[in-house]
């Protein structure tokens, strides 16, 4: 054992690896808060997809959250980095092929959650709402998509969290992330059970956190909830 | 874009073999780790349950130091930081029996170990206090009690969300390629680095994926047909 590993590549580990600053375009966090944010925006649209009435538009929804919660991650990201290449015509960034891969992949998890929320809301709403001479789409946007979005808040934290730790799998590509910047380190140092486990601590730390913080914020809301 | 398909490569000489092989060592290292998972949760979930302190507060320390960190870093863990603290003899085993597939294997058991722990809690929780009580009035001790009521009832009523997380797991196993375990996403890379055909190959290992998922869903419906307990489940509850 021999802490001074973690201590002289502390900045390196944390700052660029984590957080995302320095010279590599990386970064755990870098990667997790505009995934997530994009995530949720295309996950709401096929969450509502999955909710209309037509049949053309709540099939293909299905189709691709099936689809997604179907293939492994490591295969989607396969899929984009070898796909973006073919079809843009040049090879991107790995941030941007990794971005576009977790933003595709969560948001059909994202979806459900959506999709979840929306039903959470009582029925009454709707119909109190187009009662008083609301839009269809009004109903949506100002009474029914607050209050899921309201519901939704605990899940999505536990998604974030999920997402987090999916963010080490672009390492695979390249991409410089926490545990990409432990395995450069490690290349030089060969001190595998002082990085991994320091990195697990990081990504534990953070998870367990967030997970403490949803579970508080989730009593706030439901304070029937042991 | 000029991209000529040739789908024959799946299934002709040596590539079609690759993905076959593929398939074999996500199925091998799916179903081990799949059974260490099984019996890490279900020790681990029961512990959760124990009324014991000490036990109660071991069983979440194993849950939630496991759970919470990414499991590419396990891999990584047990495939290079582990090794060298074996003995000798162990490490010789290891290093003639592919140790990057037992070290996947222990990555993802324990991993998902951690995650089943949490179903099988639930599922225990779900069942009446009364059923303990009853048990051991009847002279059973608590061991007993849990080996022949609890844990027998809990496994009936966790079969969905247990599918869930056997899916999971199945899924999860390709992230045992970064320690160069060669299951069917390894087999993937590999066929389209021989043969530049990445949408091929992409599409059959996606295909498998998928089909397996669909199979495993299947089979896990039937078994709960047959097993669910009538009034305590709500059949289709949990699943999503």
């Amino acid at each position: 054992m021999d802490l001074r590993v973690i201590g002289d590549n502390f900045g390196f580990l944390i700052v660029q690896g984590f957080i995302g600053l320095g010279a590599f375009a990386g970064g755990t966090l870098r990667l997790a808060i505009p995934a997530i944010f994009l995530g949720f925006i295309l996950g709401t649209f096929i969450g509502l997809a999955r909710l209309a009435r037509s049949r053309w538009i709540h099939v293909p929804a299905a189709v691709y959250v099936e689809f997604f919660r179907g293939v492994p991650l490591v295969m989607v990201i396969f899929w984009f980095w070898f796909m973006i290449p073919t079809i843009v015509g040049k090879s991107l960034p790995e941030y941007s092929v990794a971005l576009t891969a977790f933003v595709v992949f969560e948001a059909a998890y994202l979806a459900e959650i959506v999709r979840s929320g929306i039903q959470s809301v009582p029925h009454g709403q709707s119909e109190a709402a187009i009662a008083t001479g609301l839009t269809r789409n009004q109903t949506m946007g100002l009474v029914i998509l607050p209050q899921a979005l309201r519901n939704m808040i605990p899940a999505l934290v536990t998604q974030f969290i999920v997402l987090l730790k999916d963010t080490s799998l672009a390492s695979i590509i390249g991409y410089v992330d926490l545990t990409k910047a432990a395995q450069i380190v490690n290349n030089r140092e060969i001190r595998p059970f002082e990085l991994y486990f320091f990195i697990a601590l990081v990504y534990w730390a953070s998870s367990y956190g967030m997970s403490q913080l949803a579970r508080r914020c989730e009593r706030r809301m439901n304070p029937t909830l042991p | 874009m000029t991209y000529r398909f040739t789908w024959n490569i799946l299934w002709s000489g040596q590539t079609g073999g690759w993905l076959l092989q593929g398939l074999i060592t996500t199925l091998e290292i799916s179903a081990i780790a799949w059974l260490l998972a099984l019996a890490l949760g279900l020790l681990s979930g029961a512990l959760r349950t124990a009324p014991v302190l000490l036990l109660r507060w071991i069983g979440a320390a194993y849950v939630e130091f496991f759970r919470n960190v990414p499991l590419l870093v396990w891999m990584f863990f047990w495939y290079f930081a582990v090794p060298p603290f074996l003995p000798q003899t162990l490490q010789d085993w290891l290093l003639e029996h592919s140790a990057e597939f037992w070290a996947g294997v222990v990555a993802l058991g324990v991993y998902h170990g951690a995650r089943f722990s949490e179903v099988i809690r639930s599922g225990i929780q779900a069942i009446p206090k009364t059923q303990l009580e009853a048990a051991q009035s009847t002279g059973l001790t608590i061991l007993q009690a849990y080996r022949l009521i609890i844990i027998p009832i809990a496994l009936r009523l966790i079969v969905p969300p247990a599918t869930n997380e056997t899916l999971n797991l199945l899924k999860n196993s390709s992230v045992a390629l970064t320690i160069g375990v060669a299951e069917l996403t390894f087999q993937t890379r590999q066929i389209e680095t021989y043969t530049a055909k990445a949408f091929e190959a992409l599409v059959a290992g996606t295909l498998i994926y998928l089909v397996l998922c669909l199979a495993i869903a299947l089979l896990m419906s039937q078994i709960e047909r047959r097993t669910a307990i009538p009034g305590m489940i709500a059949r289709g509850a949990g699943e999503s």
